[in-house]
């Protein structure tokens, strides 16, 4: 074991691991956490809280961490570079282990210029590949990347994130390979609508041997209406939403298209989790962490296993 | 060459709030080849001053000059004789010609006519285009002749993020993906090579965040 966290253990025990995540409130009440982490509870084997995702200033993931530990929900921390340079990012590393949190998901994360500070100063010091590095080296090696000698090295089971639809297409997998190679344990895919494509791609990973090297875990939000689909589409770099896909909850009539989401999420779940290489599913249920429950029991993936 | 863009003249005219004579200074060097601070931009910019300021019914005397660079101490001697004559001295060169007159001439308030913006191309007649950030350690032979930390939204050394989309940045439709860039360039190179080894951190000591930067050529001191 390299972390002993619970998505580790799931995972080497040969469960198909579920994961989901939690925004943070743009606030400082610690309810609307838990009230969100009531949802999550008992439905995933770790549960994802953002860090200022789209660059919207949120309360801080390791907070949000520590409020869904607090809940009995296991965290994984997201953590991106946007906003910290390397002395920050060690430090939080380092907090973050301390107070037993045990999954990391190393991130870039948005430009500035989508949140509410597009003015702010953007850090970028090291990008996600060298995160993953960091968090490899201090775990590993017990070491800084600067070579000083930790007083004791954080426990993590790394991540990363690939976005398998965004251009050029070429590269993803061997950015995927760098990723491994710089030290990741587990990778969550961005939201798949086209499956055909996801299937190139993992097609292309597993010819590399990469599902050997780490968990591939598969990303899917509902979708909540057809406009939330085309608002995606068109809004969202990299997001690929094939038109057969909107056409699909477009031909129901609104108060169904809902319900169409569900099920289509659910469709799809239960396909990657017949596919050779998918080690679990990572469902993103934007502001809508009531349905998690209905999704994940009705792709069959409840309760979830207890490993110890 | 470093670029520029005017300031609003409403600034500059609240700037000159309080003077009555000064000297508008321009410089024969990258400013003048970007058409911001040259020396006809040095006539037009006082040509529009002058007629505010008579509007507005104070007149001001400006005497117009063009140094041939004010990044050059020599050339900033040449308004020796004469500066103290004037309340103040509006400049049209870069933010570094601007600051290295103000240190010459200790006692006379220096005004920035331009905002100072990067390195850069002229990438055609009156569009031009940031190509690098001066870091001090240049990677350009490992990224097919584009810049990494200046091309990318984010200066990744391991792009392109999730946020490139048919060639373009997550930032801007008119933005293109840097790495798209890189990656297209080291194809027709056959350097793909590069791409896939994972690069060290960058050392940012050597660009501005080492503090104020200084090259020392003992050879040719």
């Amino acid at each position: 074991m390299k972390s002993g966290s619970n998505l580790e253990k799931v995972l080497a025990a040969g469960h198909f691991s579920v994961t989901a995540e939690c925004g943070p409130p743009r606030g400082a009440d610690p309810d609307v956490v838990r009230r969100k982490a009531a949802l999550v509870k008992g439905n995933v084997d770790a549960c994802n809280v953002t860090d200022n995702q789209t660059s919207v200033v949120r309360m801080s993931s390791t907070a949000g961490c520590m409020l869904i530990k607090e809940e009995g929900i296991e965290p994984l921390l997201q953590m991106v570079v946007r906003d910290r340079n390397r002395i920050a990012l060690q430090s939080d590393i380092l907090g973050a282990s301390a107070l037993g949190i045990r999954n990391i998901l190393c991130l870039s994360g948005d430009h500035q210029k989508f949140g509410d500070d597009p003015q702010a100063k953007n850090v970028f010091d090291i990008d996600s590949m060298q995160l993953i590095h960091m968090v490899r080296t201090m775990r590993d090696e017990g070491v800084f990347p600067s070579g000083n000698k930790l007083d004791g090295a954080p426990q993590f089971f790394i991540g990363c994130a690939v976005n398998p639809f965004a251009d050029p297409f070429e590269i993803r997998v061997p950015r995927l390979k760098m990723k491994i190679e710089a030290g990741a344990d587990f990778v969550q895919t961005q939201c798949i609508y086209n499956m055909d494509k996801f299937k190139t791609y993992l097609d292309l990973a597993k010819k590399e041997g990469l599902h050997d090297k780490v968990k591939i875990l598969a990303g899917v939000t509902p979708l909540k209406s057809a406009g939330m689909a085309k608002f995606m589409k068109k809004m969202v770099a990299g997001m690929d939403i094939p038109d057969a896909v909107i056409k699909r909850i477009a031909d129901e009539p609104k108060e169904r298209q809902a319900a169409k989401g569900i099920e289509m999420c659910i469709e799809q779940i239960q396909e990657l989790k017949g596919m050779e290489g998918i080690a679990g599913i990572h469902v993103m249920a934007i502001e809508w962490e009531e349905k998690l429950s209905e999704i994940i029991g009705g792709a069959g993936l409840l309760p979830r296993p207890l490993v110890e | 060459m470093i670029t520029g863009t005017p300031k609003p003249i409403e600034e500059i005219l609240q700037m000159l709030e309080p003077y009555d004579t000064i000297i508008l200074a321009g410089c024969y060097g990258c400013v003048t080849v970007c058409r911001v601070g040259g020396e006809k931009e040095v006539e037009i910019l006082a040509s529009t001053i002058r007629l505010a300021r008579e509007a507005s019914g104070r007149k001001i005397a400006i005497r117009e000059v063009c140094l041939e660079r004010q990044c050059d101490p020599e050339y900033i001697e040449t308004m020796r004789p004469y500066v103290e004559d004037y309340q103040a001295v509006l400049s049209i060169a870069c933010g570094a010609g601007i600051q290295f007159l103000a240190e010459k001439y200790m006692l006379t308030p220096l005004l920035p006519g331009i905002n100072t913006g990067f390195l850069g191309v002229t990438e055609r007649q009156g569009e031009w285009a940031e190509r690098c950030q001066g870091c001090g350690d240049c990677v350009l032979h490992l990224t097919g002749g584009i810049c990494p930390v200046t091309r990318c939204a984010k200066s990744l050394f391991h792009g392109p993020c999730g946020g490139s989309s048919k060639g373009i940045c997550e930032v801007g439709k008119d933005v293109p993906c840097g790495w798209q860039m890189i990656i297209d360039r080291l194809k027709s190179l056959n350097q793909m090579d590069n791409y896939s080894k994972l690069k060290p951190y960058k050392g940012w000591n050597t660009s501005r965040d080492g503090g104020p930067r200084r090259i020392v050529r003992e050879d040719m001191i």
